[in-house]
């Protein structure tokens, strides 16, 4: 390409000033994008990514400023740009799309009136003709009955469809380039796809140039050209997307794509390739205490090393974990409803219903009759998009959440009928266990890691002593490979891998037969993800639990789990062994799952 | 929107009848038998107990009770024992004078305390933040009856400026003839230009002392949630799409800030009707907080028990204007009703 | 086998957690001189509350007519009143009666409000009703209104002064507690505390409450001039505390007459003190947010 690119960063560092100082947030980062051109940008949390595309905007906030090198846009030095140039240029020559649409709108205007905001300040149209316009626009993102939406206010409109009037915002003035910052995280897959195929359908039309800020490298890989890998402020590798799957040069960049979970491999090919004869467990160790920046060496523990079973077994090796091939499953399942009155129903679920001709029920159906079965040493998975009712069959099963109708049998004994206030100090209790979403959130800000740890022991263990409860943490944290060191701090003072590990410790801890992940990393980093995933397979095998295991990504469940579970607005759609589910799915839905999911060009 | 409005009213009704329920408990808190209390100090037994049976005070609480709620729905407070007076007369001719001092001084405070809240953070750590910061922080401990004292002190003792802080109007002057029951509006409506300028001369001090008391909670509600909504995702939004600095900080931040803003007038109101008595007394303003602190003073309970009634059933009506001015600006509570 | 015992296991991590308390409040201190400047002065507050009456120059009581109304002097630093008392030594003896209403009032309203709350936010349902409909009540009324009220019906002492600043001020306390329990109640933590088998008023207590005592602190702070101000403008309009007691409202209500004729200082020293305490705690607790906080500063 001889013309001049459309944008041209060279050697940009931006700086921060806050109360400990000065700090790089971009070193030295050189990016071009041609006209047309569609480019990734891929990092994990803290690599920088955001903050370039902040400088190119020139909209960082007012700590932040451009220290060194220049950002050229069509020849124009952003840098030395006159505030004012800058917004002409803002909305009608480069605009953005933001993570998290809904608060990306103003919650007080009708968001026709918002576009229209833009059209008008960049004289793509008069105040008399504005509206009609914006409804074009609307249009445009094919956000059906466009006339009616053009008076809607957010909070009366979906997620995904908050995306697609943030998009209709960004181009409305047909800008040459559009910067899309994590445009789908917190979206379901099938809105993601959506989302992300007409971003590339209206810029592709209007050969627009695209930048992609992104965590997910399979994401960056199926909708762009490039791909540049950002870690900690700088850049580490631009390549095509075909040949970054293919043969990625950097080792970051190597290290990323091995844990990006993906079809055709298994859990152990997610951890990097180094240090093979160390057991998985204190490998990541390594992984997670260099994820959070420690300088410490990892220590030395001695972990029986777990031999690593197939994550698919053959069905037949599965009946020796039962206690008899004929006993009966663990967790049985049936019939099992949850209602909530209607008034509480959250207003995206009320806009689904609105639809229905008949006159709404009184009470709104989060879970519809559903059955399964959950054998001992299996792990289930439970998949569906947000609202489909994952989670709160999960906390029925869990007894935090009294079910409305049905039947839960765990280990021959009907736990359903026990009130969920009532279970807390049962024997059974103990038995049932579970791993939170997010683990920061998932662990008392006033309690030590050994604290948390012990409160299932004390509560309900035998706990015997002090110095045997002291014991028996430093034991569990060994077996999560939580350096002993650590257990004496505060949850702020470890990294959300180490949490997580304190999470699993005292998940574990009462030695439980049935373990409910609920989307245990989906609050972390791939790579620390692919660490804890291992970890989560170890333990399943030698302490014999099983797994349910709620998720809302196929890829994940593919490698954790044997059997699969698909979920939809509180019924399941289909069940079964998770190697035919994928490969030949009977049901629609999980199809649309299937090919929601992106599938970068291999 | 008239859904909204009459929800509102409906939600307003359990606030007043908690509130008659707590004004008839404090009657009956009174230390020592009420009929004894109410009859005076020289009564004898005879006349306490036919004051007993005249109040209704031999008969069961409930019956008390329903008999008070009746007194009230007929618009009778009782009988001041000092004047001899209706209690409801009194308030409703002393109202407008405590309402008039009131409504300025909020003004007053809201037309300065909002333009300074958006300007210090629109400007964070300039001249204006750090005066804002300031006058908030000293605004909220300053005790009002101190701030009023000195007020007078200085533009009455030694600058000369203010008249002596006796009343609404100096001797000089009648009053206009009562229209609103405002000196200011009646003296307008009647031109008379003199009367005028005496009125607001009188005012103006025990306002002020109001403003600058209501004016601290204002700024810094509307300061804070101004740099809130200045650092939203929407403000970012708008600001990546070239929207002028005007249209973001006017159209877009403005509004959305003033929901809290709103939300912390009725905390003001709060405060301001409570301030109000002492403002009174210190100015000898002819309201119903110098009319019930006189009552207080000679321990004659009805008057107080009118005035606490009258103030929180005001208090009501201005959290009612709040919520349906809340709705105006917020789609979510107007489309939610 | 008790969490007592147990928590005796782990000297270390207290220590540390408090030592990166007082740190981090030193580095707020270093950071914002102002709440360096509020500790200090409160320091001379509680030392005037506790030592006044036996530090001042004249007793406070003791009148003498000669000396009637004399201006500040080397004699008397604030001058003398109309019976010729001491002004500085009332200011300073007024002290503990002030700081003494104010800390029982809050630690009254902290007991209800906040437990009150804090039930409210976590059990929800009837408790929670039946503590917002109260605090609804409560919160109809204009708050001094309703203090002149409770005082005038319950009778004119210091004690049901305490009493009317508890009352006025329980829905504050009892909104803040409740909504922090409520955002905490089906937080990942309680949850995983009802798996470990906490009973519900066991998570309360051990989970749930020591992660609001901090903001329930820094609360106090800030109210605690808030319930000065409460008790002096009451003791203005003749409520509560009584002639010739030093206090400072009653002191500025005795001066407020010879502010027209000139004598400023009669009011003025008193009023002035009672606005430096009040803007110490008001700082104090602003400098508590940013320690307990660092993300809540405005």
């Amino acid at each position: 390409m001889s013309e001049v690119p459309l944008l041209d960063v060279r050697d940009l560092t931006v700086e921060f000033h806050t109360r400990r100082g000065t700090v790089r947030a971009v070193e030295h980062i050189d990016l071009t994008l041609a006209k047309g051109e569609t480019l990734a940008i891929v990092g994990e949390s803290g690599s920088g990514k955001s903050v370039t595309s902040y400088a190119v905007m020139r909209i960082l906030d007012r700590a932040g400023r451009i220290a060194e090198g220049s950002v050229r846009f069509t020849g124009l030095n952003v840098h030395d740009a006159t505030e004012e140039a800058m917004r002409d240029l803002r909305g009608r020559e480069m605009s953005m799309i933001f993570q998290n649409p809904r608060a990306a709108l103003n919650p007080i205007r009708k968001v026709g009136r918002q576009i229209a905001d833009i059209l008008v300040r960049h004289v793509q149209a008069a105040s008399n003709d504005a509206a009609e316009k914006a409804v074009e626009a609307l249009e445009q993102v094919r956000i059906a009955r466009p006339r009616e939406r053009y008076h809607a206010y957010p909070f009366e409109l979906s997620g995904g469809m908050c995306q697609r009037v943030v998009i209709a915002l960004a181009l409305a003035c047909r800008p040459q380039l559009l910067i899309a910052d994590e445009p789908t995280t917190g979206l379901d897959v099938t809105t993601q796809k959506a989302v992300m195929d007409l971003v590339v359908e209206l810029t592709r039309e209007r050969g627009m140039s695209t930048i992609l800020i992104t965590h997910d490298l399979g994401l960056a890989a199926a909708y762009c050209d490039r791909v540049v890998v950002m870690e900690k402020g700088h850049v580490v590798e631009t390549a095509d997307s075909k040949a970054i799957f293919k043969a990625p040069a950097h080792g970051y960049t190597k290290k990323l794509m091995r844990a990006t979970p993906r079809p055709g491999v298994t859990l152990r090919d997610l951890l990097p390739e180094d240090s093979p004869s160390t057991s998985p467990r204190l490998r990541g160790e390594v992984v997670a205490r260099s994820a959070a920046g420690e300088e410490a060496p990892p220590r030395i523990a001695t972990v029986e090393k777990a031999p690593h079973p197939d994550p698919l077994p053959a069905s037949g090796e599965r009946e020796k974990d039962g206690v008899g091939g004929e006993a009966e499953p663990l967790l049985v399942v049936e019939k099992l409803v949850k209602e909530y009155p209607r008034q509480g129903a959250p207003a995206g679920l009320k806009k689904l219903f609105a639809k229905r001709p008949s006159p709404e029920p009184d009470v709104f159906r989060a879970v519809d009759g559903i059955s399964f079965s959950v054998d001992r040493g299996e792990s289930v998975g439970l998949v569906g998009e947000s609202g489909c009712g994952k989670s709160t069959t999960s906390m029925m099963v869990m007894r935090l959440l009294d079910k409305t109708d049905g039947m839960i049998r765990f280990a021959g004994g009907d736990i359903g009928e026990i009130p969920a206030k009532n279970f807390a100090r049962l024997p059974a209790r103990s038995r049932i266990q579970m791993v939170f979403q997010d683990p920061t959130d998932s662990l008392n800000p006033r309690f030590t890691a050994a604290r948390a740890i012990a409160d299932p022991i004390l509560r309900l263990g035998e706990a015997g002593g002090r110095d045997a409860v002291r014991a028996r943490c430093e034991d569990l944290a060994r077996q999560v490979g939580l350096p002993i060191e650590l257990l004496d701090r505060f949850p702020h003072q470890l990294s959300g891998g180490q949490k997580a590990r304190v999470g699993i410790a005292r998940a574990i801890a009462l030695k439980p037969d049935l373990i409910i992940l609920d989307e245990p990393t989906a609050a972390l980093d791939v790579s620390v993800q692919a660490v804890v995933l291992n970890l989560l397979q170890d333990l399943k095998d030698t302490l014999r639990m099983s797994y349910l295991f709620v998720s809302h990504d196929l890829n994940v469940v593919r490698l954790l789990c044997n059997r699969v579970i698909v979920m939809r607005t509180g019924r399941i759609v289909e069940q079964g062994e998770t190697s035919r589910v994928l490969k030949a799915p009977e049901a629609d839905y999980t199809r649309d799952l299937l090919a929601a999911i992106p599938h970068p060009p291999l | 929107m008239l859904a909204m409005i009459l929800k509102r009213l409906l939600v307003a009704i359990p606030s007043l009848i908690g509130v008659v329920i707590i004004t008839f408990l404090l009657t009956r808190a009174l230390p020592g038998d009420p009929a004894a209390y109410f009859a005076g100090p020289a009564a004898t037994q005879e006349a306490i107990a036919q004051v007993r049976a005249k109040l209704g005070l031999d008969q069961p609480l409930p019956t008390q009770f329903m008999r008070y709620a009746a007194d009230l729905a007929r618009g009778d407070l009782g009988t001041s024992l000092t004047t001899g007076q209706p209690v409801a007369t009194e308030i409703r001719n002393r109202l407008p004078a405590s309402a008039e001092l009131t409504l300025l001084g909020l003004i007053i405070s809201v037309l300065i305390a909002v333009p300074l809240g958006i300007l210090a953070a629109t400007r964070p750590g300039s001249l204006v933040d750090h005066a804002c910061r300031v006058l908030t922080t000293a605004g909220v401990s300053l005790p009002v009856f101190f701030t009023g004292l000195i007020l007078v002190y200085v533009f009455y003792y030694l600058l000369g400026f203010a008249p002596a802080p006796l009343g609404r109007l100096d001797v000089f002057f009648s009053a206009p003839e009562a229209i609103t029951g405002f000196y200011l509006l009646d003296s307008l409506i009647a031109r008379d230009l003199e009367t005028f300028r005496a009125a607001l001369a009188q005012l103006l001090l025990p306002a002020l002392t109001l403003a600058i008391f209501s004016l601290a909670p204002i700024a810094r509600m509307t300061r804070a949630s101004m740099l809130a909504v200045l650092a939203s995702d929407f403000v970012r939004t708008a600001r990546a799409n070239g929207l002028t600095p005007f249209t973001v900080v006017v159209t877009y931040a403005f509004r959305n800030a003033m929901l809290p803003v709103v939300t912390t007038l009725g905390m003001v109101f709060s405060f301001l009707l409570g301030a109000n008595v002492l403002v009174e007394k210190v100015f000898a303003w002819p309201g119903i907080g110098s009319y019930a602190v006189e009552a207080l003073i000679a321990s004659d309970f009805a008057p107080v028990q009118g005035f606490v009634l009258t103030m929180a059933a005001l208090y009501v009506a201005l959290n009612l204007v709040i919520d349906i001015l809340y709705g105006l600006i917020d789609p979510r509570v107007r489309i939610e009703a | 086998m008790t969490p007592l015992t147990f928590r005796r296991d782990e000297p270390a991590a207290r220590t540390s957690g408090l030592l990166a308390v007082v740190k981090h409040g030193r580095y707020v201190i270093g950071e914002n001189p102002v709440t360096g400047f509020a500790f200090a002065l409160f320091v001379v507050i509680v030392f005037a509350a506790v030592f006044g009456p036996y530090v001042v120059p004249y007793d406070p009581l003791a009148s003498d007519t000669a000396a009637a109304l004399k201006g500040p002097s080397a004699a008397h630093w604030f001058g003398t009143d109309q019976l010729g008392r001491d002004v500085f030594s009332r200011v300073v003896v007024a002290t503990r009666l002030d700081f003494v209403i104010a800390l029982a009032s809050v630690a009254l309203v902290f007991a209800m409000g906040g437990l009150a709350g804090v039930a409210a936010g976590f059990f929800g349902g009837w408790t929670d009703r039946i503590v917002g409909r109260l605090a609804d009540t409560i919160m109809a009324f204009p708050l001094f209104v309703l203090a002149m009220g409770i005082v005038a019906a319950l009778g004119n002492t210091v004690q049901n002064i305490v009493i009317a600043t508890a009352i006025v001020n329980f829905p504050l306390y009892a909104r803040i507690a409740r909504s922090e329990a409520n955002i905490r109640r089906d937080a990942g933590f309680v949850m995983a505390a009802r798996l470990s088998g906490n009973g519900e008023f066991r998570i309360l207590l051990a989970h749930i409450l020591p992660n609001i005592m901090p903001i329930m602190i820094v609360q106090m702070s800030l109210t605690m001039g808030y319930a000065i101000l409460n008790a002096a403008g009451l003791s203005f309009i003749g409520l509560g505390v009584r002639p010739p007691t030093a206090e400072w409202g009653i002191m500025v209500a005795e001066g407020a007459a010879f502010m027209v004729s000139g004598e400023w200082w009669i009011a003025f020293f008193p009023g002035l003190a009672l606005m430096v305490a009040v803007f110490c705690f008001n700082l104090l607790g602003d400098g508590l947010r940013d320690i307990v906080d660092p993300q809540r500063r405005t």
